[in-house]
């Protein structure tokens, strides 16, 4: 794959997460003022009743997994960027390369994992 | 002092002593590098590279320097001075650096062959491997131009500033980037990777992409701008790069260019009568 294309989707990944993080932060740490100017009410960040709420919805889902997996993208290729600007033998890149690749996915696959049992549990 | 250095100071009026550290270093004599110390009654006017000169022939005929042009053209005279990249020849001693003393080392981020001379090889192994020329799709037509190529004034606008490059190598001793990946191209090749990818009249692009588009290429650029503030051409590779990274892009997403038709030749176009003719051949 050329380097571009993964540039390319780190740039995106940038962009989705200003979106998705943004709404993040309306939503539970700035929700005082979101409910002041009337714009979502989304209950106290805290409460169980009020977490078991946004749990259940889908767009809290969707929302979650987009940031967990943008998030982890822009992350580890931000990472890999700055380790591989060490020069280093073609192995040891090699070898950055999949350690990079494997810990991100692993962790994509497990942020999955707990997101949509998270999501199923609070609608069970 | 020195007779010779007496003897400035009474044929110029207007000299003022300046203190030059000289970076030295031999690799086949020396082990660590050091400094020495000339005081050069500078003359108003002077260049550094005229002070260097002035330091070689009257002072110490051991120093080792390269110049050719003096005049901003060869790009053989790049040294770092007092702590920047910058050509000797096009740097005024007194009105520019304004310092009583001057440091001199060699451009950084190269290997050195002899004290101030840099051995620019990776600068030219990284030219050479964008392949900096007009590549046309029609090999033939390549070797045996049938004609002159069409290029409006516009589309000759979008790479001139970058074609000005001298191949100093200053923008690269400035970049943050050189100094830490030696995979790294370097500004001065991803621009004229620029420069020639948006020639109308090349087709050259598929050609030089891998060596552009890869891990340690044109993506690295952290766009620090150091490059851009040493060039001493006004070519702006930090910009060039990003031109770069947008033409690559755009490419990805279909953008697509035909290199520019042979010329027609204009009708009824009468000559000026003041332009003059070019002289006859001289060699048949
Ligand atoms: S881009 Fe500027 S600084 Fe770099 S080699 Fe060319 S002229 Fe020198
Ligand atoms: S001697 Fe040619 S650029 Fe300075």
């Amino acid at each position: 794959m050329r380097e571009s294309t993964l540039w390319f989707w780190h740039l995106i990944a940038g962009i989705v997460i200003i979106f998705v993080l943004g709404i993040h932060i309306g939503v539970m740490h700035l929700d005082k003022i979101m409910q002041a100017i009337g714009i979502m009410s989304a209950g106290d960040v805290l409460s169980y009743a009020d977490v078991l709420a946004r749990a259940k919805t889908i767009a809290y889902l969707i929302i979650y997994l987009l940031l967990m997996w943008f998030a982890l993208y822009h992350g580890f290729y931000g990472l890999r960027s700055m380790i591989l600007e060490i020069s280093m033998s073609k192995t040891a890149q090699a070898v950055v390369n999949w350690v990079i690749f494997l810990f991100g996915f692993g962790l994509a696959v497990y942020g999955t994992y707990a997101i949509i049992i998270g999501y199923t549990m609070a609608n069970a | 002092m020195s007779e010779t250095n007496e003897s400035y100071k009474t044929n110029f009026a207007e000299t003022k002593d300046i203190v030059f550290k000289i970076f030295r270093y031999d690799p086949d004599v020396n082990t660590e590098p050091h400094f020495d110390t000339f005081t050069v009654p500078v003359v108003k006017g002077w260049t550094v590279l005229d002070a260097v000169m002035h330091i070689k022939e009257n002072m110490d005929s051991t120093v080792s320097y390269r110049a050719s042009c003096r005049m901003g053209i060869c790009g053989s005279c790049a040294m770092d001075i007092n702590g920047k990249p910058r050509l000797a020849c096009q740097t005024q001693v007194i009105a520019e650096l304004q310092s009583d003393e001057v440091v001199i080392k060699p451009l950084a981020n190269y290997p050195i062959l002899r004290d101030i001379v840099p051995d620019l090889t990776p600068l030219i192994q990284n030219h050479e491997a964008v392949k900096p020329y007009i590549i046309r799709k029609d090999k033939e037509d390549q070797k045996n131009p049938k004609g002159e190529l069409y290029q409006t004034p516009d589309e000759l606008e979008e790479y001139l500033q970058f074609s000005y490059c001298i191949k100093c190598g200053a923008c690269m001793a400035a970049c943050p980037v050189v100094a830490t990946d030696e995979e790294f191209p370097g500004p001065q090749a991803l621009t004229q990777a620029y420069r020639y990818t948006i020639d109308t009249r090349d087709d050259g692009f598929m050609e030089r992409i891998d060596s552009v588009d890869k891990t340690h290429g044109a993506w690295r650029c952290h766009f620090a701008g150091a490059c851009s503030d040493a060039c001493p051409k006004g070519v702006d590779p930090a910009f060039a790069i990003q031109l770069l990274k947008r033409e690559i892009t755009a490419r990805k997403f279909g953008k697509k260019r035909e290199p520019a038709p042979i010329a027609k030749q204009p009708v009824n176009v009468k000559r000026l009568e003041s332009v003059p003719y070019p002289p006859e051949k001289t060699v048949k």
